[in-house]
């Protein structure tokens, strides 16, 4: 484990992935599901939590600049509209980009409502969740006729990898490795590659935008100039401010950045995912993303990896119709938590173990005594992972200092 | 007088501004502005259409005091929403189950979702004082958990009839007439006419009002109360005063959560069961109502009343077609957010001349000290 940390992050992620799998597929081989490592639910996965990390990044800029962002959600539903609508007028690909643009406007407002007059982040950003839906529901009904629908969107489409998953590379096909592995039925290895090519085939253009996000979020927010004065805007902003930068105008720039960020996220819901604009669809996306955000502790690499989680069981739970892969996946709950207990009790973190210990027993004796659980656990089960996770990790995180207090020019 | 005028400045400003955005709004998409505003207030001027508003406002004004509670000492207690609709569904049940004279029905109807909201907004604040965990995203995942889950498992499961799904079976099984709260027509009749068009003034107002006193009394007159303020002003303060910051936050998370759970009531008076589809977003409206109010009792009857009137004319935009019916949510939006950016400036304004106020006392009476 020690030899493991010392590791650079790009060898340590893919291990804990890899012993990620490894766990799902132990408990699939005592189990009668196999959608735990199956292609679609990786690629229902991806698909989930690519609006959840767009919306948590955005998050991102904005708490790392000191501007709690509740207001997330909304600036994904802005971006869901209009989105859509710039799909339908303009195109696919400038639709994405008026989306970005409608989420900025969401953040702008934020901005303007925290940064300039010093209101309440939490207050501004529920002012903001309240306005956005209202918005949408107006302009859907005048331009549209209708509050909640649009007429189906173009999208900007998606793209197989080639010889991985047997992309066409200027019309030649090109082998399906993963596939070929796939069918050998090798345990674990063809796990791998069935979870894998969900990733790789059929991938959305925004997907890959998203991912190569991560390395870019993370040279410009602790390699840049730039990066290093929005950071100082969330840690100190009076020391920011006395060596002469403009701390209001880096929390601006951050928190429209944010907006921008999540209004993507929104536009690749509506013209991606569903094909057109409807109402409601963010099922609470832009709120799950901040709670990937503290689980990623306030870092672009875990945003992703929070994302990926929550976007693993949204994934699983849409493909997992009669309830035996959410069975299955109480068995890994279990592990997991029985894990967790391990290691709080090499912290010397007595509460921690016990609790763990019960929820895990809970988990485990569930386990033993359905066949398959309801359909309801399954809807509830990402929001309450996202509950334990803070019940185990809240207290470990580290989030930028002067996050949600309101700076003026000239305050010492 | 002139502190008075500090806090009307802020609200009437920002209906201005909401009415002067929400009339662009209509002028770009070839609406009359005037005509629509007309049609809102000749609606609004009948007793029918008060007693929507009224019926409409009491929910409004339940939810903003449960939100405002925990507002009043910095808790976001967004979970408003998911804590009304689960105390409603297991009220709904556990009062169908019982037959009992009226007023032990009601009331025991009333106790039960008093305590469901309680304990369910008070699982976020144990959370928060065990394991630091904030309330804003527990509540938010809580509500979701309520709605998507609970609520769902619950309803099929307490489904009155399981064979014939008519529009009329859908929902838990009726609760008996001695269970619902009795309208208070004769009580509004007294000063009006006879109302018409079978329109019933809600019982649950004379509940809320009772609310909005103790609420009053409560922040005013009693020791809870002031420690209650005391945390969300300075909880560092008031820690050192005695008040346990811990047992602070759950206590007020509870009591936002049993009022919350009184919000299902209105309806419940109305229908008798858990309709299969309750109204939905009173919840966050509450939250709007009580940051547009300020938290003040007396300012969130106004907000309400604001929000209750621009709901109600929804139906009578949609009618004459002088609007987009959606509007109305427009103005909504707009109204909180500019309200509490101007409530953010007057709060500066004021805290300037505080400042200068108190400056000018201490040069006028200790001048030897400055000059040392």
């Amino acid at each position: 484990m020690k030899w493991l940390q010392d590791q650079p992050a790009w060898i340590r992620w893919p291990i804990y992935a890899l012993l990620g799998i490894l766990l799902l597929t132990v408990v699939q081989s005592v189990s009668d599901t196999e959608r735990l490592t199956a292609t679609p639910t990786s690629r229902e996965m991806l698909r989930w939590a690519v609006p959840i990390f767009l919306a948590g990044l955005g998050g991102l800029f904005s708490e790392r600049a000191g501007v709690v962002n509740i207001g997330l959600e909304g600036m994904l539903i802005l971006g869901m509209w209009f989105g859509a609508w710039g799909s339908i007028e303009y195109g696919p690909w400038i639709g994405l980009a008026i989306g970005m643009a409608g989420g900025a406007i969401g953040g702008a407002l934020h901005a303007i409502a925290t940064v300039t007059f010093g209101v309440d982040h939490i207050i501004s950003g529920v002012a903001i969740n309240i306005l956005a839906p209202a918005i949408t529901r107006y302009l859907s009904d005048e331009i549209w006729a209708s509050p909640t629908t649009s007429p189906s969107t173009e999208s900007v489409g998606d793209w197989d990898v080639p010889f991985l998953a047997g992309g066409t590379i200027f019309g030649w096909e090109s082998p399906d490795i993963l596939l070929t592995i796939d069918k050998w039925e090798w345990w674990f290895v063809s796990d791998v590659a069935t979870l894998l090519r969900g990733l790789l085939r059929g991938t959305h253009w925004v997907a890959i935008i998203a991912i190569l996000l991560v390395p870019a979020t993370s040279w410009l927010l602790w390699r840049t100039r730039f990066g290093l004065r929005l950071r100082i805007a969330g840690e100190n902003p009076s020391a920011g401010a006395a060596q002469g930068i403009d701390i209001v105008r880096y929390k601006y720039v951050a928190v429209i950045i944010s907006g921008a960020l999540a209004g993507l996220g929104g536009a690749f819901i509506s013209t991606e995912l569903s094909g057109l604009f409807q109402g409601g669809n963010s099922a609470g996306r832009g709120f799950i993303g901040l709670a990937a955000l503290i689980f990623g502790n306030w870092r672009p690499g875990g945003v992703l990896i929070g994302a990926l989680l929550f976007g693993y069981v949204f994934g699983l739970d849409l493909k997992d119709l009669d309830g035996t892969a959410s069975h299955a996946l109480l068995l890994v709950n279990t592990i997991v938590l029985v894990g967790v207990a391990a290691w709080a009790i090499t912290r010397k973190r007595k509460a921690d173990a016990i609790l763990a210990t019960i929820l895990g027993a809970l988990a485990f004796i569930w386990w033993v005594a359905a066949e398959a659980v309801p359909n309801w656990w399954s809807n509830i089960l990402p929001y309450v992972l996202v509950l334990l996770v803070l019940v185990f990790f809240a207290q470990r995180l580290r989030m930028p200092a002067a996050l949600g207090q309101p700076f003026r020019k000239g305050d010492t | 007088m002139r502190r008075f005028l500090f806090a009307a400045a802020a609200p009437v400003g920002a209906l201005v501004v909401t009415l002067i955005i929400t009339s662009i709004a209509l002028i770009l998409f070839g609406s009359n502005p005037l005509e629509a505003y007309g049609d809102m207030i000749s609606h609004a001027s009948k007793l029918e259409t008060q007693v929507d508003i009224l019926n409409r406002a009491t929910p409004y004004y339940l939810s903003a005091i449960a939100a405002a509670i925990g507002f009043r000492m910095n808790l976001f207690n967004i979970g408003v929403e998911g804590q009304y609709l689960f105390a409603l569904l297991i009220a709904a049940q556990v009062g169908s189950l019982v037959a009992l004279p009226q007023v032990f029905h009601i009331l025991l109807i009333m106790t039960v979702a008093m305590a469901v909201g309680a304990a369910y907004a008070g699982i976020a604040g144990v959370l928060k004082v065990t394991r630091g965990v904030n309330e804003v995203i527990s509540t938010i995942m809580l509500n979701s958990i309520a709605i998507s889950g609970l609520i769902a498992l619950l309803q099929q499961r307490w489904q009155a009839d399981q064979e014939n799904f008519t529009s009329t079976t859908l929902g838990t099984n009726p609760i008996d007439e001695s269970g619902l709260m009795p309208n208070i027509n004769g009580l509004l009749e007294i000063f009006t006419r006879d109302i018409g068009q079978g329109k019933e003034l809600t019982g649950v107002l004379l509940i809320a009002i009772l609310v909005g006193v103790a609420y009053h009394l409560l922040l005013t007159r009693m020791r809870f109360g002031f420690d209650l303020r005391a945390s969300g002003l300075n909880p560092f303060a008031a820690r050192a005063g005695g008040v346990p910051p811990k047992q602070m936050i759950v206590a007020a998370m509870c009591l936002s959560g049993a009022v919350a759970g009184l919000i299902g009531m209105v309806e419940l008076a109305d229908t008798g069961k858990f309709s299969p589809n309750p109204i939905k977003g009173l919840g966050f409206g509450g939250i709007a109502v009580a940051l547009l109010g300020r938290n003040h009792p007396g300012g969130m009857v106004l907000s309400a009343l604001l929000f209750a009137f621009l709901d109600v004319s929804s139906g009578i935009l949609q009618n004459t077609e002088a609007a987009t019916k959606e509007i109305v949510n427009i103005m909504q939006g707009i109204v909180l957010l500019v309200a509490v950016v101007a409530y953010g400036v007057t709060k500066r304004i004021q805290t300037r001349e505080e400042a200068r106020a108190t400056a000018e006392a201490l040069r006028a009476t200790e001048p030897a000290e400055v000059v040392a």
